[in-house]
């Protein structure tokens, strides 16, 4: 792709949500425009594991923002239980109507220090979701409901509950985190670089406390990172952004084993156990990610691309089916 | 595995009562003595009425523009009048105005700043610009103004400070909640369906009170000297006397000659509450900017 189309998404009523033509600009300057996002479109199925996977600066938090809609996309749409009677279109949804809404959709942060307010405790941070929909939840059992998702990411309530954030590890920060984001009972959880900041002894153990909570309570997950190997081990399907554009989309497993997109294959052999599909020349990639204040004509990658061509520059690659379950967006997709 | 996780946090967690003698140790004796000067003069300037001091307006308690001995310890100024008592008696009026502008300072002022430092974009730009032209209007021609207008009353005096205090202060909230609003736990609130309302008070103003804590301390140094200033221009509280219109009493020529006590006391007891005050308010904010540096680190 770098490039548009909607090829990649599904006809079926079991997705929760889809997202369709999303584009997210911010002011810099005069006159000038940071392209965050560029019409990306991708859905995710109920109980799905979507990865989300990128560089840094390609737009994947910006993505997950937009889908919360903090702030709200320049322009597309984000859908709830999209083709059924129950569709919301969450950017359409503004002040009290969007808020109602909030619950259903929550989120982890990448920074677990700066993710908990420093002068509350424990406990009011954990069922801070509670308290404000306490007049939509009379029934709940607030000290019981708080108890019961810290004993689910392994903190002892007894011990935890009454202490302050800082006296807390990054990744028991990161344990509060997702026992907050789980008071609520949410569908979808949205985990934007949930482990990057922390040690790789702690990332497995949040990795895991992440699978098991989406067994336990019937998640849908969105992971966002940028260490391939992660998202590989907990993805059922795998969507690769650069610079604001979505590059490949497929099943986690083909994807892995026959990338398609030059990016993608890029990306797996530079990993530092690269992937035996792909030879270690690949990783060469020249120059810096170009500024999406001025992103490159045509496909957004040509710039560091082995494969580009005069094509690549005056013409945007659109989405298009190469395998079962496996989208691309390239002139010249496939193995070189 | 669970449980385990439950003893290995427990271990390194300190209980809140050593969290407590650590702050005491770390803000060191000066703090402790300049609060325990602060203690002091509050709670004598609170029971002034009820000690077992003279009337400071009663005449001839003693000779007129008598030393300090025995029986005044402060001396008496040129009426005999008791100038510990006086002393006493002044800190209400110098105290009260100086906690009184503070605080309204720090509501207006604290709540402005978090308003514009949240909602940003227009809001902000207006906010701003007032807190702008306030900081360049000349604080003693608006002091001068509001006072010789509206009339030398301690409400009107305590409030004329305050005013004046609103635009730093509120510069101070606006930089903090700033900060603050960038973090994650803020959108982290905003995901869960928290309204503007409840992010300002429950995420945001528990952290912005910390520095405004110790600004209380530094804001009141600064309006017990500037309530000073207006009494030397004749312009503080008509009825009763603060420190500083002691001092003015105290410093015309002949006094200051023939008895220099007069005023030598009531600026003392403004120089070291000012100290105390400006001291411990600084020790406290570099105290409590390192814990959030320390926070952001661990």
């Amino acid at each position: 792709m770098a490039g548009s189309g909607t090829a990649q998404l599904r006809e079926s009523d079991k997705m929760v949500l889809r997202v369709e033509n999303l584009v997210m600009e911010f002011p810099a300057g005069i006159h000038q425009v940071v392209h965050a996002v560029s019409d990306i479109s991708f859905d995710v199925q109920r109980g799905e594991t979507l990865g989300i996977v990128g560089e840094s600066g390609c737009g994947k938090s910006t993505t997950a923002r937009a889908i919360v809609q903090l702030p709200k996309p320049t322009s597309g749409t984000v859908l709830l239980d999209p083709g059924t009677d129950a569709e919301i279109e969450l950017t359409a949804k503004e002040g009290e109507e969007l808020r109602a809404i909030r619950p259903r959709i929550q989120m982890i942060f990448q920074d677990p220090i700066s993710s908990l307010n420093p002068r509350r405790r424990v406990r009011d941070i954990v069922a801070e979701g509670l308290s404000i929909w306490r007049e939509e939840y009379p029934d709940v059992d607030v000290e019981a409901q708080v108890d019961e998702v810290l004993t689910a990411v392994g903190l002892d309530p007894e011990v935890a509950a009454s202490r302050r954030p800082h006296q807390f590890s990054g990744g028991q920060c990161q344990r509060i985190s997702i026992a907050r984001a789980l008071a609520l009972n949410p569908e979808i959880l949205i985990c934007d670089e949930p482990v990057s900041a922390l040690d790789v002894s702690v990332q497995a153990q949040i990795i895991n406390i992440l699978e098991e909570m989406k067994e336990r309570y019937g998640l849908t997950l969105i992971f966002i990172s940028h260490d391939l190997s992660v998202v590989r081990n907990v993805s059922d399907r795998v969507v690769v952004m650069y610079l604001g554009k979505v590059c490949e989309v497929g099943d986690s497993n083909t994807l892995f084993s026959e990338p398609a997109h030059p990016y993608t294959r890029v990306l797996l052999a530079s990993a530092p156990e690269p992937s035996a599909v792909v030879d270690e020349s690949e990783s060469a990639i020249g120059d810096e990610l170009p500024s999406p204040m001025d992103p490159p004509s045509g496909c957004r990658f040509r710039t560091r691309c082995p494969r580009t061509t005069g094509l690549c520059a005056s013409e945007e690659p659109v989405m298009a089916k190469v395998g079962l379950d496996h989208f691309v967006a390239c002139h010249f997709p496939g193995s070189p | 595995m669970d449980d385990l996780f439950g003893m290995e946090a427990a271990r390194g967690w300190e209980s809140d009562e050593q969290f407590g003698s650590i702050v005491i140790r770390r803000l060191g004796p000066g703090f402790w003595l300049a609060a325990a000067w602060i203690v002091f003069i509050v709670t004598a300037a609170a029971l002034a009425p009820w000690l077992p001091i003279a009337d400071p307006n009663e005449t001839g308690v003693g000779g007129r523009m008598e030393a300090p001995g025995w029986s005044n310890w402060f001396g008496t100024d040129n009426n005999g009048r008791d100038m510990f008592a006086r002393t006493i008696w002044g800190a209400r009026v110098s105290l009260v105005v100086g906690f009184m502008s503070i605080l309204l300072g720090i509501f207006v002022g604290g709540t402005l700043g978090m308003i514009s430092g949240y909602f940003r974009g227009m809001v902000d730009r207006v906010i701003s610009f007032v807190v702008f032209v306030l900081l360049a209007y000349p604080g003693l021609v608006l002091a001068l103004l509001i006072v010789g207008l509206a009339g030398q009353t301690l409400p009107i005096v305590a409030t004329t400070l305050g005013i004046l205090a609103i635009a730093p202060i509120a510069r101070l909230s606006r930089a903090t909640t700033l900060a603050y609003a960038e973090r994650e736990f803020v959108a982290a609130s905003r995901v869960l369906g928290a309204t503007d309302q409840r992010i300002m008070v429950h995420e945001l103003l528990p952290n912005v009170l910390i520095p405004m804590g110790a600004l209380t301390l530094l804001g009141m140094a600064i309006t017990i000297v500037a309530e000073g200033g207006l009494a030397f221009l004749g312009l503080s509280v008509e009825e009763g006397f603060s420190w500083g219109k002691m001092i003015v009493l105290g410093s015309a020529p002949r006094t200051l000659r023939e008895g220099p006590w007069v005023a030598m006391f009531p600026i003392g007891a403004m120089f070291v509450t000012v100290l105390s005050l400006n001291y411990a308010g600084d020790r406290l904010r570099e105290y409590f900017d390192v814990r959030e540096i320390g926070i952001g680190q661990s």
